[in-house]
């Protein structure tokens, strides 16, 4: 196992670094998109409760992989040329960010109406009542889920092999069929992920606990 | 941070423990496929001729599949089951040296490095690596995809071969065949490289819209890999090859599979 | 129009439906057998038995940060190794128990966390042991509070099964390949119909889910 590592460091490196950079551009823009899809089903429209409800359902029932193949194989046919890396990184960016929605959804939910009406009846808008009283709490509830889901969304970036995206289980399937060494190969990008994944989510634990 | 550690620990512990045990793959195939009256041979399913699923009633056919059956056949004798497991590319050899099945046929060429982690029979195809484009792609010959992008499929050696003929290529592996087609059609690459018997295969399903180009820039012979240390079974596939050349059957097949292939000369690859 | 009706022509659609049997058949299995093992390792976890508890948590802290491509790969190839020869399916169902049980054995544990504060106390005080305590006080309330997640884990399996076509287990996202693979216009049809196909499996259950949960609240 540790020749793979002397042998293939720069492989190793590279897929680490992409997985990271994935992660990261997923993590940013999934929250936004998420936080935005959330007020979507929360403020009082009908219709925009629909949409978002709509968008949330379909992304958190259909396969990631589905997903991510329609953006490499079908989205350069018929709209626009991306390579396996984005194309990897979008359907990630997509499908996470309906997860994130449902998770914020139930964080404003679960703050009682009474905050809201408390707020309004001292003369705050609506806006201000969200963006200075239930927001804020929301915030408190959502923050062990949402750190779960990062961890999924790490492990979720090994989609990106399948549309070449030159992240670690990309480079571990290239490094297995040159070596022909499988289980050792995935071993060590098997720590490679837990060196991302398990301090993560040891954090996260010692964040619910102090929250609760 | 020590929980950490303590945990990768653990982790190597466990997987270590499984390299110990009684492996598969040490215990004599021959006197297994004997005992069982079956062989398990790793194919492909998604290489027309050679290996293709049949959507109609779920089997795989090609000329490595009959080529296993009649091997099958030799061996144990008109009884003996031929049975297939489905692999990749990427999953054939590491199916067979962790003892999943007991041989591999799977247009598997013989190489030097392969060779070295198991055996190979005698060659009982030979193919070359070639191209496949777009129908009225500029790509001629290999040193054409310099610069380019090719597309090639995870565990498949034309990935290093490609690297050989025009080191500026840029090369994005794919999981099968299946990927590959449609990532070329969605010009995730500007050329598919592979052996030019199934790279035939590809455009003949294309109806019209890929070809094949620029002849062989390789030679690839094609092999039935078995586990080092099976010598028996080994020379009884070796043996079995022979008989099956000798009785004129491995022509038919042959003609059977590869006669009506606009392009490919079948009689060159005929056994005389 | 005409590429839709021979892509979803009965042949090739009865062809996908198979696969979404096998899909269902490694799911069932999965769920029934994940729910059983990761409810008991979530206990154990929880109860904090000296040596046993760590161990089982050092696991399942392991496996739940790996990604499943990975714990596919390790069953799939590692098995064999110990003397054993899963097929495909069968590796993939172990597979993905072994993955869902780690999932579920900490959705257990943080569920009992929740309920249990104070409550073990109480119903220990009126004389009951800590097992009869756990069994009929807390379990039935924490169980309780725990259905959407674990539903939501369930969905999220059925899906999961689509990464099992890695090694070319015959399900519903392996058998869409092999139609698209061997005639590259159908790629769309493909994608709706599997879009469709799982959407509806995973909604459904996703609504079962809704129902139990509103039922029991």
């Amino acid at each position: 196992m540790i020749h793979i590592f002397n042998n293939f460091s720069s492989q190793l490196f590279s897929g680490f670094g992409w997985t990271i950079l994935s992660s990261f551009l997923t993590l940013i823009f999934s929250l936004i998109f998420g936080v935005l899809l959330a007020l979507l089903e929360v403020i009082p429209n009908k219709l925009a409760n629909k949409i978002g409800r709509i968008y949330v359902e379909i992304f958190r029932n259909i396969p990631l992989l589905i997903i991510v193949m329609f953006f490499y194989l079908i989205v350069p046919k018929y709209f626009v040329q991306i390579d396996g890396f984005t194309a990897g990184t979008i359907g990630l960016f997509l499908y996470t960010s309906a997860f994130i929605a449902e998770i914020i959804r139930s964080g404003i939910q679960s703050v009682s109406s009474g905050q809201m009406e408390g707020a309004r009846s001292t003369g705050m808008t609506y806006k201000q009542a969200m963006r200075y009283i239930v927001l804020p709490q929301a915030f408190k509830i959502v923050i062990p889920p949402l750190g779960n889901q990062f961890v999924n969304l790490i492990k979720d970036s090994s989609i990106l092999a399948f549309v070449a995206g030159f992240d670690l289980m990309y480079q571990a399937n290239a490094i297995a069929s040159v070596t022909f060494d499988t289980i050792n190969s995935y071993l060590v990008i098997g720590i490679l992920y837990l060196l991302i994944t398990m301090p993560l989510s040891y954090y996260m634990r010692h964040l619910e606990k102090k929250l609760a | 941070m020590k929980k950490l550690v303590c945990s990768i620990l653990l982790f190597l512990g466990i997987f270590l423990l499984s390299g110990c045990g009684n492996k598969v793959t040490d215990q004599s195939a021959l006197k297994n496929v004997h005992s069982t009256n079956t062989i398990t041979w790793a194919v492909e399913g998604d290489k027309k001729l050679f290996s293709l699923i049949d959507i109609r009633d779920d089997r795989e056919k090609g000329f490595d599949i009959d080529m296993a059956k009649a091997i099958t056949r030799e061996i144990l004798g008109p009884k003996g089951q031929a049975r297939f497991t489905l692999a990749t590319s990427q999953s054939r050899i590491p199916l067979l040296k962790n003892g999943n099945v007991d041989a591999v046929i799977a247009t598997l060429t013989i190489t030097p490095e392969r060779a070295k982690v198991i055996s190979f029979s005698k060659p009982y195809f030979q193919a070359g690596k070639s191209f496949l484009v777009p129908k009225g792609s500029k790509i001629k010959k290999p040193s054409d995809l310099n610069g380019k992008t090719v597309i090639g499929i995870v565990g498949d050696n034309s990935v290093e071969a490609i690297k050989k003929v025009a080191p500026k290529a840029k090369v994005v592996a794919m999981q099968d065949y299946g990927q590959a087609v449609s990532a070329l059609k969605s010009h995730q690459g500007d050329a598919l490289t592979s052996d030019n018997g199934i790279l035939y295969g590809l455009a003949a399903q294309s109806s019209g819209s890929l070809e094949v180009t620029g002849g062989t820039y390789t030679k690839e012979p094609y092999g039935i890999a078995v586990n080092k240390n099976q010598g028996p079974f080994h020379k009884a596939i070796n043996q079995a090859i022979h008989k099956i050349q000798k009785s004129g059957e491995y022509n038919l097949l042959i003609k059977k599979w590869f006669g009506q292939v606009p392009g490919f000369n079948y009689k060159e690859m005929y056994i005389k | 129009m005409q590429t839709w009706i021979n892509a979803l022509s009965w042949l090739n659609f009865g062809f996908l439906l198979k696969g979404l049997a096998v899909t269902l058949f490694i799911s069932v299995f999965a769920i029934v057998l994940s729910f059983i093992l990761g409810s008991i390792l979530g206990i154990i976890r929880y109860a904090k038995l000296k040596f046993i508890s760590a161990i089982v948590g050092f696991i399942i802290d392991i496996v739940r940060n790996l990604p499943l491509l990975l714990i596919i790969f390790f069953t799939y190839f590692g098995l064999p190794n110990i003397g054993l020869r899963p097929g495909a399916i069968l590796s993939a169902i172990i597979a993905m128990t072994i993955f869902e049980s780690s999932m579920i054995a900490e959705i257990v544990r943080s569920g009992i966390q929740s309920v249990a504060i104070g409550q073990i106390e109480g119903a220990r005080s009126t004389g009951m042991s800590f097992v009869q305590a756990l069994w009929h006080v807390v379990l039935p309330q924490a169980y309780r509070h725990m259905i959407p997640t674990i539903i939501g884990q369930f969905v999220s399996l059925i899906k999961d099964t689509s990464l099992a076509t890695i090694i070319v287990v015959p399900e519903l996202m392996q058998h869409a390949q092999v139609i698209y693979g061997q005639n590259a216009n159908y790629i769309v049809p493909m994608f709706a119909a599997l879009t469709l196909l799982y959407f509806i499996v995973c909604f459904t259950l996703s609504l079962i889910g809704n129902k139990l949960n509103k039922k029991l609240a």
